[in-house]
C-alpha cells in the first residue's frame, strides 16, 4: 500500500462514537483504541474513518424466559431421577418417549421415493393440503365447502394461523376488539399485542368448582360491544381442559348471534380430545350450520404429531364465495412479507395421510390410541389422588376434564413447590400436560399434588 | 369508518332464511381483493398460459437446461439420512442450534473471532423473508423513530416486510439507468446525506433484481463511509455461493465490513443455494460488542418469533446442518452450488452473444456485467408486456429477467423476442 499524506475525513462523527485518541501511522492499518483504522483512497483523497465499535443494540434488556416453553429448558438442567416434566404439550408414549406416528413415517417414505421437489409453494400453501384440511375440519359435504365460502390459506401451525387472522383484524377491522378466556394459552396474548389488535377476557375458569364458569362467560360476552371477536378454543381448552357441553355451545352461539359478534376459534386439538375427528369439531360446525360467519386456526401440531413442522391453516368461512375470495387474496397479502409462502414438507406429509385411505384411516386408529392413553392416565391419576387424599376433595374434575391438559387449581406457589421439592415441571398457571404422564408415575404425582395442595399456600 | 357504518346498515336490513339457517349479512365486506403479487403473480400467469412456447423467467428459482426444477444431490442424500431418525417434537424458539452455528460459519468464516467469542445473536429465520421481517420487527421496537434506507430499486418484498413492520423506508440510489451498472456517486452522496446513524439496507450479493454489485474496492468505500457516518448496516444474502460459484468470494462484502468494525445485521437464506425454496430456511445474525449483548438480543429475536410461529420449521434445518456439517456432502455442495452458478453464467454469455448477433442497435454487456440469478434488461413495461402478450414469456414489469429460466433450448427464442421488442426503441 503506497504511503500518501493523510487528513481526516468528514465533521460527521456518529453520536454513539467515544472519544478516542488517534494514533497515526503513514502507513497500512493504525491501531486506535480497540478498533483499526483502514486508509482508502477516495477520490485522490486519503480518509481515515473512525472504527465505531458501539452497538445500536446497548440498551436492550434480556427477554424473560417463555413461560411455556422455558418450562422444558429448566426441566432439562435438572439432574434428579425422579424429575418429570408437565410442562409443554407434546405427546409421549407410557414409555415417556417422543412420538412418530406410523402414517407419518409411512407418508414421509412415499415422498422421499417420490422425489418431490422443493420449489416454493403459492403463498396460500398447498392446494391438496388445504382442500384437505377444510374437509376435516366440516365434513366434505359441508354446504359452506360446496359453495366455496371458505378462504383457507395454510399457516405456521396454530401460532402462525392465529396471527395471520389477528393481523386480518388489525387491518380490517380497525377499533375492533378481541375477547379472550380467562384463562387461554399464554401465546393468545402475545399474538394479538404483537398484531396491535386489543384484547380483554370473558370469564371462563371457576376455581371454586375447578370447571366453567358458563354465566359470567355468558354474560361477559353479551357485555362486548357490537362485532367484536371471541376468541373460542374448538376442543380441549389449554390451559383447563374444560369444555362447555353441546347445550352451552348452542348458547354460546345464541348470544354470539344475537350481539352480532364474529367467533374466532382455535382448533388444536382435533381429532386428540375425544379420539374422533368429527366429535372433536361439532363446535364449531354448530357455528358454521347457522349460517355465522367464522374464523377458523388449525394446528397439526399434535393429532398428527407434526410439531416441528410447523403446519396448520387459517381459515375464513363466509356467507358468499366471492366474498371468500377477496378474503384470501388479502391473507394472503398479509402473509407475503412475513414469510413469502409456507414450509411445504408438513403440508405435504398431511395431504397424503388424508388423501391415502388406508393411512386415514391407519391415522385415526392412531389418535384413538393416543387420546386412549391419556384418558386412561387421567383415571389413574384420579384414583390414586383419591384413595390418597383423605380431606374429602372432590378431584372429580381430573375426569370432566378432556384433552392434554389438567388444570388442576393449584396455584403459583403451589405449582412451585411441585417443582422445587418433587421435580415435577408445569407451567405457574397450575395447569400439567398429561401427556407428558404414564401410568407408571401417576402414584409419585399423586403425592405431590396432594402435598402441594394441603401444604403450601 | 367505513366498516363501522355498514354494520349498522347492516343490523337493519333484513337476512335472508335459508332452510333453518340464517345468512347474515357479511362482515367482509369492505375488503378488497388484493392486487396480485408483482413477482409470485407472473408464475401464476405462467401456468395459466396454454402455448407450447411460453417461458417463465420471473420468478427467481433455479431451473436446470431442461427448464427442470433441480434437487441437490447433496440434499437429497442429507433427507436419507434424516428421514426417520428424528422425532418432531419443537425446535427452540431461535431454531437448529446446530443450523445456526454452520450459518454464522458460512458467513462470518469458518475461524471467525465473533464466532470464537460468542458475540453474535442468530436464530433460525423462515428463509430470507422471515430473516428480514424479523429484523425490521426488532428494529421497530427497540429503535421506534427510526428508518430503513433500501436501494433503488430492490426486491419488491422489501417494501410490504418493513411497511408492514411499522418501520418508514427511504431510499438510496443505486442503479443507473444509463449504464445499466451501478450508480456508485449518487449511491455515496446519498449515504452521506443520510443523518446519522440511520439503518441501510444493502444486498450483499448478487444485488436483485438488477444484478448490479459493487465492486471489492466500492465496497471498501462504502464500508468507510458508512462508518464515519455511523450508520448500521444491514446485510440481505440470498445468494451467497450462487453469485460467484465461490461461498467465500461472495461473502466478501461482508468480510470487508467486518474488518472495519462494523457491527452488522445479516439475513441468510437457503432457498436458491441449496434450493431448499419450500423449505423456508435461513438465518438471521446480529454481530454485537460482547456475549451478553448478543444473548440478550438473541432473547429479544425470540420473543418477537414466539408471536409470529412459535418456533420455525424443522426439516429444512435439518437438511442444512447435515450437509454442512458433513466434509464430504459440504463439498458435494460447493460442487453443486458451482455448476449452478456456472449454468447461469454460461447463459449470460449465451443471451448477449444471440443479440448481438442478432444485429440489435443496443448495448448488451451489462447481460454478462451483472451476477446472480436476475438480469436487468432495461425492457420498459411496456415492451415486457409484448414479451409476454406476443411471445409468451413472462417476467416481471420491471424488466427483470431471472436467467435461471433460460437454457440452450429457449435463450435464441428469448434473445428473437427482446430484439423484436427492443429493435426500433
Amino acid at each position: 500500500m503506497a504511503s500518501s499524506v493523510l487528513s481526516i475525513a468528514t465533521q460527521c462523527v456518529s453520536p454513539n462514537a467515544s472519544s478516542l485518541s488517534i494514533n497515526e501511522t503513514h502507513k497500512g492499518k493504525a491501531k486506535l483504541g480497540g478498533s483499526t483504522l483502514r486508509f482508502s483512497k477516495s477520490s485522490g483523497r486519503i480518509s481515515m474513518t473512525v472504527a465505531v465499535n458501539v452497538s445500536r443494540f446497548e440498551g436492550i434488556p434480556m427477554a424473560p424466559p417463555d413461560p411455556i416453553l422455558g418450562v422444558s429448558e429448566a426441566f432439562r438442567a435438572d439432574t434428579n431421577d425422579v424429575k418429570l416434566n408437565l410442562g409443554v404439550g407434546a405427546y409421549r408414549t407410557e414409555e415417556l418417549q417422543p412420538y412418530v406416528l406410523n402414517v407419518v413415517k409411512k407418508a414421509e417414505n412415499l415422498m422421499l421415493e417420490r422425489g418431490d421437489n422443493k420449489e416454493y409453494l403459492p403463498i396460500e400453501g398447498l392446494a391438496a393440503f388445504n382442500k384437505a384440511t377444510a374437509e376435516l375440519l366440516l365434513g366434505a359435504d359441508n354446504p359452506a365447502i360446496k359453495e366455496q365460502r371458505i378462504a383457507t390459506v395454510q399457516g405456521l401451525s396454530g401460532t402462525g394461523s392465529l396471527r395471520l387472522g389477528a393481523a386480518l383484524i388489525e387491518r380490517y377491522f380497525p377499533g375492533s376488539k378481541v375477547l379472550i378466556s380467562a384463562p387461554t394459552w399464554g401465546n393468545h396474548k402475545n399474538i394479538f399485542n404483537d398484531a396491535r389488535v386489543p384484547w380483554s377476557e370473558y370469564r371462563y375458569y371457576d376455581p371454586r368448582t375447578v370447571g366453567l364458569d358458563f354465566e359470567g362467560m355468558i354474560e361477559d360476552i353479551k357485555a362486548a360491544p357490537e362485532g367484536t371477536f371471541v376468541l373460542l378454543h374448538g376442543c380441549a381448552h389449554n390451559p383447563t381442559g374444560i369444555d362447555p357441553t353441546p347445550e352451552q355451545w348452542e348458547k354460546i352461539a345464541d348470544v354470539i348471534q344475537q350481539k352480532n359478534h364474529i367467533p374466532f376459534f382455535d382448533v388444536a386439538y382435533q381429532g386428540f380430545a375425544s379420539g374422533s375427528l368429527d366429535e372433536d369439531a361439532a363446535s364449531v360446525r354448530l357455528f358454521v350450520a347457522r349460517g355465522m360467519e367464522v374464523l377458523v386456526a388449525q394446528s397439526y401440531s399434535k393429532n398428527l404429531g407434526l410439531y416441528a413442522e410447523r403446519i396448520g391453516a387459517m381459515n375464513v368461512i363466509s356467507s358468499s364465495s366471492e366474498s371468500a375470495t377477496r378474503v384470501k387474496s388479502q391473507l394472503k397479502r398479509l402473509a407475503r412479507p412475513m414469510y413469502s409462502n409456507p414450509p411445504v414438507h408438513g403440508a405435504r406429509i398431511v395431504a397424503n395421510v388424508v388423501g391415502t385411505p388406508v393411512l386415514f384411516d391407519e391415522w385415526k386408529a392412531e389418535m384413538e390410541m393416543m387420546a386412549g392413553r391419556i384418558k386412561n392416565v387421567r383415571q389413574k391419576l384420579y384414583d390414586s389422588i383419591s384413595s390418597k387424599d383423605k380431606s374429602g376433595k372432590d378431584w372429580s374434575f381430573i375426569l370432566k376434564q378432556i384433552g392434554m391438559f389438567s388444570y388442576t387449581g393449584l396455584n403459583k406457589n403451589q405449582s412451585d413447590n411441585m417443582t422445587n421439592k418433587w421435580h415435577v415441571y408445569m407451567t405457574k398457571d397450575g395447569r400439567i400436560s398429561l401427556a407428558g404422564l404414564s401410568l407408571a408415575k401417576c402414584e409419585y404425582l399423586a403425592d405431590a399434588i396432594i402435598d402441594s395442595y394441603h401444604n403450601v399456600s | 369508518m367505513a366498516v363501522r357504518n355498514s354494520l349498522s346498515g347492516q343490523l337493519f336490513r333484513r337476512s335472508s332464511v335459508v332452510a333453518g339457517a340464517r345468512f347474515m349479512s357479511s362482515w367482509f365486506r369492505s375488503i378488497e381483493p388484493a392486487p396480485k403479487d408483482p413477482i409470485l403473480g407472473v408464475t401464476e400467469a405462467f401456468l395459466a398460459d396454454q402455448s407450447p412456447n411460453k417461458v417463465n423467467v420471473g420468478v427467481g428459482a433455479y431451473r436446470d437446461d431442461n427448464g427442470k426444477p433441480v434437487v441437490l444431490e447433496c440434499v437429497r442424500e442429507a433427507e436419507k439420512r434424516i428421514a426417520g431418525s428424528q422425532f418432531m417434537e419443537y425446535l427452540p424458539i431461535g431454531g437448529s442450534i446446530k443450523m445456526v452455528e454452520e450459518s454464522l460459519k458460512l458467513a462470518y468464516g469458518e475461524n471467525s473471532e465473533f464466532i470464537k467469542d460468542k458475540r453474535i445473536g442468530a436464530v433460525q429465520a423462515l428463509s430470507g423473508t422471515g430473516a428480514c421481517r424479523l429484523f425490521a420487527a426488532f428494529q421497530h421496537r427497540f429503535h421506534p423513530n427510526s428508518q430503513i434506507y433500501i436501494p433503488v430499486p430492490t426486491w419488491a418484498n422489501h417494501h410490504n416486510i418493513w411497511r408492514d413492520a411499522g418501520v418508514p423506508m427511504k431510499t438510496f440510489r443505486y442503479y443507473h439507468p444509463e449504464t445499466r451498472g451501478l450508480d456508485f456517486s449518487g449511491l455515496m452522496e446519498d449515504i452521506k446525506n443520510a443523518p446519522d446513524g440511520s439503518f441501510f439496507l444493502l444486498h450483499a450479493c448478487a444485488h436483485n433484481p438488477t444484478g448490479v454489485d459493487p465492486s471489492e474496492e466500492q465496497w471498501r468505500e462504502i464500508s468507510s463511509l458508512i462508518k464515519v457516518k455511523g450508520h448500521f448496516p444491514f446485510f440481505d444474502m440470498a445468494y451467497q455461493g450462487f453469485a460467484s460459484g465461490d461461498p467465500e468470494r461472495d461473502a466478501k462484502a461482508i468480510r470487508i465490513f467486518l474488518e472495519d468494525g462494523h457491527l452488522i445485521g445479516l439475513a441468510q437464506s437457503y432457498a436458491k443455494n441449496m434450493g431448499l425454496y419450500g423449505q423456508r430456511v435461513g438465518c438471521l445474525s446480529v454481530l454485537c460488542e460482547d456475549e451478553k449483548q448478543a444473548v440478550a438480543v438473541k432473547s429479544q429475536l425470540q420473543l418477537l418469533a414466539r408471536p409470529m410461529y412459535s418456533n420455525p420449521p424443522v426439516h429444512g434445518a435439518l437438511i442444512v446442518s447435515t450437509v454442512l456439517g458433513d466434509p464430504e456432502l459440504k463439498n458435494l455442495w460447493l460442487k453443486e452450488v458451482k455448476v449452478m452458478a456456472d449454468r447461469i453464467i454460461g447463459m449470460r454469455a449465451t443471451l448477449r452473444e444471440n443479440l448481438e448477433k442478432l444485429g440489435s442497435p443496443l448495448p448488451w454487456q451489462h447481460i454478462t456485467n451483472q451476477i446472480g440469478m436476475f438480469c436487468y434488461s432495461g425492457l420498459t413495461p411496456e415492451q415486457v408486456d409484448r414479451m409476454t402478450s406476443e411471445f409468451h414469456i413472462y417476467m416481471t414489469r420491471n424488466g427483470r429477467i431471472s436467467m435461471a429460466g433460460l437454457n440452450t433450448g429457449n435463450v435464441g427464442y428469448v434473445a428473437n423476442a427482446i430484439h423484436e421488442v427492443t429493435k426500433s426503441a
